[in-house]
């Protein structure tokens, strides 16, 4: 049962505009930090999701933390601004409940001074305390939610989600909600496969890095979900890096100086995992955001170096993907400070 | 003895002789608590100790998706198997305690389908039990074609013809009714999917006379019971764990790596899902590929096998 | 036999940019033939290579050229024999038709689309509305490479794209046109191409004639 995290009050933050958002120091040591050697290239990565280590954001299935309730809140006004950002294919409605169920019994289990669950048949009642929702409705019937329900439960669970369909041996994102996403459309992406939605990242395709994923992913069956890590970097602690609003958040990429790198340069973490899904057998697919400045990483002089020596040896492809290039040496030089230049204990885990 | 992937205890609730060849055995959760809904087409693997011989066997769910208190499945015995059947028929009493994996289906209705059209022969039958009783719960048009031996190895009509009525079509084999492929397939609106599950040469039939009339592959889903056959014993390495593995008669390959205590990746368990592929280092002798996994070329090359359900004559080195 | 070159310029790309195929006949019951343009060419081609028995069982939706330089093979498609011969003015004009030819025909047609992207997009995008697998479908490229591009901001499909950069014609932002391709969409990807710095504008050219 996940305890600690549970006493821990939610802080009240923005990720846009002034941007107060900040990590506590016991978030930041709990953060899955991606890197587990000095270098960074693509892997299939996968393993499984399960025995939460205490301490860490792998604790409970599905992590809530101390930004949870102000994530929602920024999630809610994107939403507002861009209900594209949310949307199932006619017949995902069976995966939308599935998802549903699945992030409600997996809150309730791990957190229980703050969600209950109540099943008598078909009729549920759910009790979110942190968000000030009480609901029941008929598990099976849309019209007893404000919502449908994989954007009912969606707009309570922190990071992204993809709901994909299983269907001739590939995997299709057919549902979906995105607004915390780095970069990239859930609107136009929605109902294409595993290889077209990726097509887009280089070099990746040629290592033959999808088909072991996919292959991988199909295998992944009810009660045992996957798991894996990916990053990217952010200026400012904004979540809503869509390409929607890139002509608004674009130009921010040329705005890190060496004064301001520390506190506005983010390495942003995405934890994925992957969750059969019973009655559709479709796949749900998290995508959760952790966001740590460069200062939160220099609060953990392993991580400093790590990221110091990966950002270092990033092969120039990758930089541009991600966005990396306008900042990426002021980064190099902010955190080679860090790094004494001695080796790093193998794995992720500060020391 | 590696553990069944994500087992699930049970007890053996209720077996049913249903006619003269399948007997249907009920289980229920021995913790009490609610097994997991699953979708129409799912299968488990369940797993039995016959004296010496441990086999895992996979076997389609026929109880409704959304019944999480009770798992059916309904098993045709065959004389000339491996034994599973017979163990199953013979030996599986009410109250056995058995182990049984997380249901897993290769043989899913596809959900954007206005219209399911689906051919059963025999025991084939039983996916389409779990499909049916989903459809009845989310809509879909359905239009089923049940071709059996005799009435009395008609085994769930009553239920089927309760559940859709005119939407069922029974063919008796001993009066000679056939079904009319080319009237069936060639009068179904655009969107309908067609779903094949019976014997070989049935399915054989159907695809070939579906792909004859144009239906494009992207339609058309099938699901074969293969079986894992028996064979002469033989030796294999598993080099990368140093172990040399005895195959015995009735012992799938799969199975003796498990029962070496060697975990190995698997989903189907009958030849069709690639999941078990393994790389073959070096053989001496025949592979008997029985998969319909690989390609003609990876066969002629012998550099890869599903140990789920192939063979070999003579010794091989795997990678594994 | 020789193998017959592609009469498409499309390069390979990455996996989301469409890849078209030469169109072949089947031995389904009933043929669903839509073409426009340059695709005229790949229908005469496809009835050329038919056995006999094919015409009488195939039905041509034809849209005449609207690019300067492509032919309007229309009456060399009239003479072909086909069972139903339709002419119609623009892609967008045939839409509604080919939708309720879609709807109303029975599993066992086989649908050949061949042309622009727009038309062969378009096509696909109603045969899949109405239940169609999209790999079911046959497609040829032929002819003008210009694109629909939806613009990721505005949401706008801007129709007939030729140029890199190009304008989105609902907001007017600069966008980059992208290979990643949306069959829901049936259109290119367009992403604002000067959002860290709106005083550069690159000039555009003519890539996609």
């Amino acid at each position: 049962m996940a305890t600690p995290a549970s006493q821990l009050p939610f802080r009240e933050e923005t990720f846009r505009d002034d941007f107060t958002f900040t990590n506590s120091p016991e978030t930041v040591r709990r953060a899955p930090f991606p890197f587990d050697q000095d270098s960074y290239m693509y892997a299939v990565n996968m393993e499984q999701h399960r025995d939460g280590e205490p301490g860490t954001a792998f604790e409970a299935p599905i992590d809530v933390d101390e930004h949870y309730v102000s994530e929602m809140r920024d999630r809610a006004l994107v939403l507002d601004e861009d209900p594209l950002r949310c949307q199932s294919l006619p017949h995902m409605a069976l995966a939308g409940w599935d998802t549903l169920e699945l992030l409600m019994q997996a809150k309730a289990d791990s957190y229980p001074d703050w969600f209950t669950l109540d099943r008598d048949g078909d009729r549920w009642h759910w009790i979110n305390r942190p968000l000030g929702i009480e609901q029941r409705f008929t598990f099976g019937d849309e019209t007893t939610l404000p919502y449908g329900p994989l954007e009912y439960i969606t707009r309570q669970a922190q990071g992204d989600f993809c709901v994909l369909d299983e269907r001739q041996g590939n995997l299709w994102m057919d549902a979906g909600i995105v607004t915390t996403q780095a970069d990239w459309s859930l609107d136009f992406d929605i109902g294409m496969n595993f290889f077209e939605w990726h097509a887009p990242v280089p070099l990746a395709h040629e290592l033959g890095i999808f088909e072991r994923a996919l292959k991988y992913m199909l295998s992944v069956q009810i009660g045992a979900p996957a798991r894996r890590l990916n990053w990217t970097m952010t200026v400012n602690p904004r979540l809503d890096t869509s390409p929607e609003n890139y002509h608004v958040w674009g130009p921010e990429n040329t705005h890190i100086t060496e004064e301001n790198v520390a506190d506005k340069l983010y390495l942003r973490i995405e934890l994925q995992s992957f969750w059969r899904l019973p009655r559709s057998n479709a796949l749900l697919f998290p995508i959760r955001c952790y966001l740590l400045s460069m200062r939160d990483l220099s609060t953990v002089p392993k991580w400093a170096t790590r990221m110091h020596r990966v950002l270092k040896s990033l092969p120039p492809e990758l930089s541009t993907y991600k966005g990396l290039d306008n900042y990426r040496q002021i980064a190099i030089d902010y955190l080679s400070e860090f790094d004494d230049g001695s080796p790093t204990t193998p794995g992720a885990r500060p020391d | 003895m590696s553990s069944l992937h994500g087992a699930i205890e049970v007890v053996v609730s209720d077996v049913v002789t249903v006619n003269e060849l399948i007997k249907r055995f009920h289980f229920k959760r021995a913790d009490g608590k609610p097994l997991p809904a699953f979708s129409g087409g799912s299968h488990i693997v369940i797993e039995m100790q016959d004296g010496d011989t441990l086999r895992r066997t996979p076997y389609s769910l026929s109880s409704s998706p959304f019944d999480t208190d009770d798992y059916q499945i309904s098993i045709r015995r065959d004389d000339a198997g491996r034994g599973g059947s017979l163990y199953m028929h013979e030996k599986v009493e009410p109250g056995m305690s058995m182990s049984i994996s997380h249901p897993a289906n290769l043989f899913a209705l596809d959900k954007r389908a206005p219209k399911h059209l689906m051919l059963a022969g025999g025991i084939g039958i039983t996916p389409f039990m779990s499909q049916t009783a989903q459809l009845a719960r989310t809509g879909g048009r359905i239009e089923l074609h049940y071709g059996v031996r005799n009435r009395d190895l008609g085994t769930y009509v009553d239920e089927l013809s309760a559940r859709l009525g005119p939407d069922l079509h029974v063919y008796l084999d001993e009066n000679a009714e056939r079904m009319d492929l080319d009237r069936i397939l060639g009068n179904q609106p655009t969107g309908t999917h067609l779903y094949v599950c019976g014997p070989e040469p049935m399915i054989e039939a159907a695809l070939h006379s579906a792909r004859r009339l144009g239906w494009p592959q992207a339609h058309i889903h099938h699901e074969l019971f293969t079986k894992t056959a028996p064979g002469e014993p033989f030796t294999m390495t598993l080099q990368d764990s140093g172990v040399s593995v005895e195959v015995g008669e009735t012992q799938s390959m799969l199975e003796a790596i498990e029962n070496a205590g060697i975990d190995a990746p698997y989903l189907c368990r009958g030849g069709v899902c690639g999941q078990c592929e393994t790389r073959v280092i070096s053989h001496d002798g025949e592979l008997l590929h029985a998969d319909h996994w690989l390609s003609d070329e990876e066969r002629a090359a012998g550099d890869k096998i599903m140990p789920c359900v192939s063979r070999c004559r003579g010794t091989l080195v795997l990678e594994r | 036999m020789p193998i017959p070159m592609s009469h498409s310029r499309i390069e390979p790309s990455i996996r989301s940019r469409p890849v078209y195929g030469t169109l072949s006949p089947t031995t389904a019951a009933t043929h669903l033939c839509i073409a426009d343009g340059a695709g005229g060419g790949a229908l005469l081609d496809l009835f050329d290579s038919a056995p006999e028995g094919f015409a009488p069982c195939a039905e041509i939706n034809y849209v005449p050229g609207g690019v300067p330089g492509e032919q309007d093979l229309s009456d060399a498609l009239q003479a072909l024999g086909a069972a139903r011969f339709h002419n119609s003015p623009s892609v967008h004009a045939l839409l509604p038709r080919i939708a309720r030819q879609f709807e109303r025909m029975r599993m066992g047609t086989q649908v050949y689309l061949a042309g622009s992207e727009t038309l062969i997009g378009l096509a696909m995008k109603t045969g899949m509305e109405a239940g169609l697998d999209f790999e079911a479908m046959q497609t040829e490229h032929r002819g003008t490479l210009a694109r629909r591009m939806q613009c990721v901001h505005c949401k706008g499909i801007t129709e007939n794209v030729t140029t890199q950069p190009a304008t989105c014609s609902h907001c007017g932002l600069l966008l980059l046109v992208r290979d990643h391709y949306s069959r829901r969409h049936a259109a290119f990807q367009g992403v604002n191409i000067n959002a860290e710095d709106p005083s550069e504008v690159p000039p555009k050219e003519e890539v996609f004639p």
